[in-house]
């Protein structure tokens, strides 16, 4: 058990349905930058989700252990399990148009959980989000947290969303394609942002992307996940060098920043999906799902 | 200036609404068979004694003159006379508001209660056997009008488990001298809480009657908003800050799902206050409605105009609240 967040063998499927997720491992290490790769649909959110208790109720977890900070929290009773998370872990959301309430001020929306949960004093946890505000490069913050969300641009929620991720100062965050949402130009400056925010608070960071390219400039290792099923847990550089999987070497082929810009990029082949198609089926029968 | 001129511009629909409904009013209750005048005079009256009246009241005049006449006084206050019971309309018809107004409100009142905790059951337990009830129960609800819930209300309560009042709408015995005719507010205000029980009693099964098909409205509104909220981003997001499911649902969903409600509601109120014309005549209550009845049997057109009028303001007002509501309860709209 290496992990802040160890995630042993889950297991989740559609309610009377078929596997989303397939018996997924992976260590999120304290303080590290763990990414997790894979193509759209392959099942990233809802590790994410899984992990923080808020998966669709049209899934299910059926097996294995999400050891969070040494307590595994499917053991835990569901209000337990909600403490617990609300304590060591923080998310930030994909959407910040949708992410915030569209009817309350911006302020409460970062304090109130730091009154009303953690029994922080009002004006101490109003103090906090100044402070944070201040920390992500918010202008005025003062003013800001007087605002409701629709008066503010998409880039600065996602700020606020970063700001109020940290604000009960999180041994783990989430950030679920944080940037996928967002115009070019600031899609840089946020990943910028949650990168030195997790420098500077030595938070562990598990970062959901489809973006390989992006996962070279952030993580300290990464999982690659195809269907439901890691195909391959690694550190960066090994990763980079010499990835072991078929479905790794051809998903870095096909990424930009590593492929001579004059050959071209070069799709996925159809051998090697067929490839790890057949894996991911085997695993099945295996697990006898 | 864009507020005062949204007020301005709301005063003159207002304004045109009111004179067309006095319009088509005054032309209808005069186009339809049966003489005010005839109905008052004992039997056996000359025709001389009938057209004296009949020129006492201005009914020997052209509808356009009559309509005139009437208007002219309408713009000081005086909506003419009662036919029937022989006082100034306006005082009447004012007389009979604060009942009616009351017994609407409670049966608002108990709409959003029930429908508001139908809804929330519903969210809570929903996908379980709980939804389903509200669902089925809500549907139930709406098949049948507000007047047969009152005649169920009364088989109930009133003759196999008699708990409430059947009629009226206070027991003569009670000891009070109201100075107005708001008995409930008055009651609360004083601290005469027998009396409230009394009143209570009283609007009880009327109330409830009108309430049920408008509580069935919310349930089945405001559940379904509640549900299409409840997937949305934030509210997954205050779920991962260790909030309960009722946190959830009552601080985070319920504020953004009643605005879509609101509009609805609104409109579906106006129809509640139609709906005390007959529900007011089945449990005797003193209102508005019961009197309306009673002038359209007398062909009191002075009367019959005076309360539709006031009717139709009444409607006005309602949308006019509600319309405020939503630009209050609503960020997006308080700045413009
Ligand atoms: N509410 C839901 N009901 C049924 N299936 C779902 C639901 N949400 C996601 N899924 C399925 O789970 C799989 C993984 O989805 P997701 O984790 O969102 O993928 P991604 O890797 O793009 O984040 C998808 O195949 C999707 O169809
Ligand atoms: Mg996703």
């Amino acid at each position: 058990m290496s992990g802040f967040l160890s995630i042993r063998n889950l297991t989740v499927h559609l309610r009377g349905g078929g596997p989303i997720l397939r018996a997924v491992t992976m260590d999120v290490a304290p303080g590290q930058v763990h990414g997790l790769v894979g193509e759209s649909g392959a099942g990233k959110s809802m590790i994410g989700k899984a992990v923080l208790g808020t998966l669709p109720r049209a899934l299910e977890i059926t097996g294995g252990e999400i050891w969070l900070d040494g307590v595994d929290l499917l053991a835990l009773a569901p209000a337990a399990r909600r403490k617990q998370i609300g304590a060591t872990a923080a998310l930030i959301p994909q959407d910040p148009l949708t992410a915030l309430n569209p009817g309350k001020r911006i302020g409460p929306q970062i304090t109130r959980r730091l009154v009303d949960i953690l029994g922080w004093r009002k004006s101490d946890a109003e103090a906090r989000a100044r402070d944070l505000l201040d920390e992500v490069h918010i202008p005025d913050p003062v003013r800001v947290m007087r605002s409701y969300p629709h008066e503010l641009s998409g880039g600065m929620r996602q700020r606020i969303l970063i700001a109020s991720a940290f604000a009960a100062e999180p041994r783990l965050i989430i950030a679920d394609e944080p940037t996928t949402a967002l115009d070019v130009t600031v899609q840089k400056q946020i990943l910028r942002l949650i990168s030195d925010m997790q420098t500077r608070h030595g938070t562990a960071l598990l970062f959901v992307t489809h973006d390989l390219g992006v996962v070279s400039k952030v993580c300290d290792t990464l999982s690659v996940l195809y269907a439901g099923k890691v195909v391959e847990n690694a550190r960066m550089r090994r990763f980079f060098m010499r990835p072991i999987h078929p479905y790794s070497a051809a998903l870095l082929a096909a990424t930009p920043i590593y492929t001579d810009p004059d050959r071209g990029l070069t799709p996925v082949p159809q051998t090697v999906i067929d490839a790890v198609e057949r894996e991911v089926e085997h695993h099945d029968v295996r697990a006898g799902a | 200036m864009a507020l005062l001129r949204n007020i301005l511009i709301r005063l003159i629909t207002t304004l045109v609404t009111l004179f067309g409904v006095a319009v088509i009013v005054f032309v209808v209750i005069r186009v339809v068979p049966g003489n005010p005048i005839a109905m008052m005079l004992p039997p056996g009256a000359t025709d001389a004694d009938i057209a004296r009246l009949q020129a006492q009241y201005g009914f020997d005049k052209s509808i356009f003159e009559q309509f005139v006449i009437w208007l002219g006084g309408v713009v000081q206050g005086d909506f003419g006379q009662s036919i029937s019971l022989r006082q100034p309309v306006a005082q009447l018809v004012l007389g009979r508001l604060p009942a009616t107004l009351e017994l609407s409100l409670m049966a608002l009142l108990m709409a959003v209660l029930i429908g508001g905790t139908m809804a929330l059951l519903g969210t809570l337990f929903r996908n379980t056997r709980t939804e389903g009830a509200v669902d089925v129960t809500a549907g139930m609800a709406l098949s049948i009008p507000d007047f047969l819930w009152g005649l169920v209300l009364i088989l109930l309560f009133g003759v196999l488990w008699p708990v409430f009042h059947i009629s009226g709408r206070i027991s003569p015995s009670l000891n009070i001298d109201f100075t107005t005719n708001f008995y409930l507010f008055e009651a609360l205000v004083r601290l005469r809480f027998d009396v409230v029980a009394d009143l209570i009693g009283h609007m009880f099964m009327p109330a409830l009657a009108l309430a049920i098909p408008l509580a069935a409205i919310i349930a089945q509104l405001l559940k379904q908003s509640l549900k299409e909220t409840m997937h949305l981003d934030y509210v997954t997001l205050a779920r991962t800050k260790g909030y309960g499911e009722n946190h959830v649902i009552l601080r985070e969903a319920l504020p953004n799902a009643v605005l879509p409600t609101l509009t609805l509601v609104g409109v579906q109120f106006t129809f509640l206050i139609g709906g005390t014309v007959i529900i007011e005549r089945l449990f005797s209550y003193e209102g508005l409605g019961n009197m309306a009845i009673d002038a359209v049997i007398n062909r009191d057109l002075p009367l019959i105009q005076g309360i539709v009028i006031l009717f139709a303001l009444l409607f006005t007002l309602v949308n006019l609240v509600v319309d405020m509501l939503y630009v209050v309860l609503n960020p997006r709209l308080r700045h413009a």
